[in-house]
């Protein structure tokens, strides 16, 4: 009985692995461009629906049409049998990859594109309401499953033996992958804000006007780290659902994408690795259903209680913390608060300067 | 040649002319000045040629093309630098990345480049960091290279916003009140390192207050008074243009 319950523990790993990507990539929306967004729920379903939808869908009435044989041979379309043993005609997990991409693509640049050409909070206003219209889309569609979901989303045979699906012989090997994609990502993002791009990123959040007059294209800067992140939360969203074999409207939920939000903030925004593994450790305890009943509310709660009382996260102070514990047992005083002090001394002003004047004009 | 020239530019923002049938050249390697009392269209003036605010009619062009329209970041492009009255420097940044950003103009390396460092990415990199830190021993502040921005002193800002300006090696450079809230030794040190950015080339406009300041640096000045040029001409000619000296002095034209 152990053996079982590490794989139901590294199934929820995995599943959380997912989510942390969404995280990571609303990070670099919030914690570098410095915009909100209420809506990546809608994204992870987006990809992880179309996925869904084009690789469990029947299109065997396309048997005699005349190019379904290149097709088949080029591997976009494949043949096989469902649980009960029907033959189906759908489209190959890769093809549904790169069109679930390509859709999250348009839509994302259809959302961002007027809303991130204002200032302001636009981008929250628009991908909140995305995030609800796709939610209410997806459960009256008969196509998507309505309130069901879709379910016997097949395997993704990625390549060599690596196999995304939810089998019990894959589960290591699954978890594995979710970790990799995760590390990916990090640092993919790691080198991506610590460029030109980053430095402009962080520089749109700090001052539109000053970025701009540094030659910085304000508006496509904002929009493409709005959909690199979109992009991000609809890889996740296909790798979930073809992990996990299905998936339901919920995702697309508004509480889903305010959770992203908590798990972003809780990392600490700005902080890649913070947001990975805080958003991991806290989804597998939401996925383990240690919050009970009280799952949205913990996040909402995290969500407050970050923004009023710990901006920049919590793992900021708890580190200034701990390594004031850590320099008190080496040397008693000295080190530490001599490190700790240096930081925040004002470097001499300007000159041999006396008296500042403030900000009065002359 | 003009560098940049200004043709019967007009603005008004609902029933107030904020400038109107404001004409003037700025020609290469030269330092001009705009000055006039509070609400003379100074800083409305500078918004336009920048791009933060679009003219009603008019014409700037910057080196034969027009600029009157174009968004901000492309005058910028164009290679029109610009500080600001308050120095708006990116808080969270170091001085040394906010001076890097200001290499932005300068290259090109995109989102897919940086993220997956392809070929010439770190090189381009390099280069951005070492003419930011050469830039920044320039106007003598290397030694606060590591400092967030958000901590520096009010001076040491402005001298890092000029520093920044200067990394886009613009052709030319816009200074929106340089000298305000800066000490007498502090504006002494900003004129030495104003004449030293023009002797490097770059033409230079700035609106001031400080008549001292504008009297000894400038080659040209340029008067405005509500929203319309009055004078313009070397120090010497505009001091004694009684024009200037009834707005200046609040004498009326009897």
């Amino acid at each position: 009985m152990r053996a079982t319950e590490t794989e139901y523990c590294l199934t929820q790993l995995t599943m959380a692995l997912y989510y942390a990507l969404v995280a990571l990539g609303l990070c670099l929306v919030m914690g570098y461009a410095g915009q909100v967004s209420l809506g990546h729920g809608a994204f992870f379903a987006l990809g992880g629906y179309t996925s869904a939808v084009l690789t469990t869908h029947d299109v065997s009435w396309l048997q005699n049409a005349p190019p379904t044989p290149w097709f088949k041979a080029a591997h976009l379309l494949v043949a096989r049998q469902d649980l009960y043993g029907n033959s189906l005609l759908t489209v190959s997990p890769w093809a549904a990859f790169l069109a679930a991409m390509l859709l999250v693509m348009a839509v994302a640049c259809l959302i961002g594109y007027p809303a991130l050409r204002l200032r302001g909070h636009y981008l929250a206003m628009a991908t909140l309401a995305f995030g609800v219209i796709v939610n209410k889309m997806l459960l009256a569609s008969s196509l998507a499953g309505a309130a069901d979901g879709i379910n016997g989303v097949p395997e993704w045979h990625l390549a060599g033996g690596l196999t995304v699906c939810g089998k019990g012989w894959a589960r290591a090997q699954n978890y594995y992958l979710a970790c990799a994609l995760v590390l990916l990502t990090v640092l993919v993002l790691h080198n991506l804000v610590h460029s030109r791009v980053g430095r402009a990123l962080q520089a749109i959040h700090d001052g539109e006007t000053a970025a701009a007059a540094m030659g910085i294209n304000t508006a496509r800067y904002k929009l493409k780290a709005f959909v690199l992140s979109a992009l991000l939360a609809a890889m996740a969203g296909v790798f979930f659902t073809h992990y996990t074999g299905g998936i339901g409207p919920s995702e697309a939920g508004a509480f889903k994408s305010v959770r992203y939000v908590a798990l972003a903030a809780a990392g600490g925004l700005g902080n890649l690795w913070g947001v990975a593994v805080m958003s991991t450790a806290l989804n597998y305890c939401s996925l383990r259903g240690w919050f009970g009943s009280y799952d949205n509310a913990v996040f909402g709660a995290i969500l407050i209680l970050l923004v009023s009382l710990a901006p920049e996260g919590p793992l900021k102070p708890l580190g200034a913390w701990l390594k004031g514990l850590a320099g008190k047992g080496l040397a008693p005083g000295a080190s530490s608060s001599l490190r700790r002090a240096a930081p925040r001394e004002r470097p001499a002003a300007l000159g041999a300067s006396e008296g500042r004047p403030g900000h009065g004009a002359a | 040649m003009a560098l940049l020239e200004v043709t019967n530019l007009r603005r008004s923002f609902g029933g107030l002319v904020a400038v109107q049938q404001v004409s003037f050249a700025v020609k290469a390697g030269q330092i001009k000045a705009i000055i006039g009392p509070n609400g003379a269209g100074k800083t409305t003036l500078f918004n336009l040629i920048c791009g933060l605010l679009k003219p009603e009619t008019g014409q700037i062009s910057f080196r034969g093309e027009s600029l009157s329209g174009l968004e901000p970041y492309r005058v910028a492009q164009a290679g029109v630098s610009r500080t600001f009255q308050n120095p708006s420097l990116f808080p969270r940044l170091s001085v040394l990345e906010n001076v890097m950003v200001g290499r932005h103009r300068r290259t090109c390396r995109e989102f897919f480049a940086c993220a997956f460092r392809w070929p010439g990415q770190a090189r381009e990199e390099r280069a951005i960091r070492q003419a930011a830190l050469a830039q920044l021993e320039y106007i003598g502040l290397a030694y606060l290279a590591a400092y967030p921005a958000g901590g520096l002193a009010f001076g040491q800002r402005r001298m890092v916003e000029l520093g920044r300006a200067l990394a886009a090696e613009p052709e030319m450079l816009l200074l929106d009140e340089p000298a305000s809230g800066l000490n007498t030794r502090e504006k002494e040190e900003l004129g030495e390192l104003i004449r030293k950015i023009r002797q490097r080339g770059i033409t230079i406009l700035l609106v001031e207050h400080d008549m001292s300041l504008v009297m000894g640096l400038s080659d040209e000045i340029l008067v405005m008074n509500n929203g319309m040029p009055i004078a313009e001409g070397p120090p010497a000619m505009v001091q004694n243009d009684p024009k200037v000296i009834g707005v200046y002095l609040g004498v009326t034209k009897e």
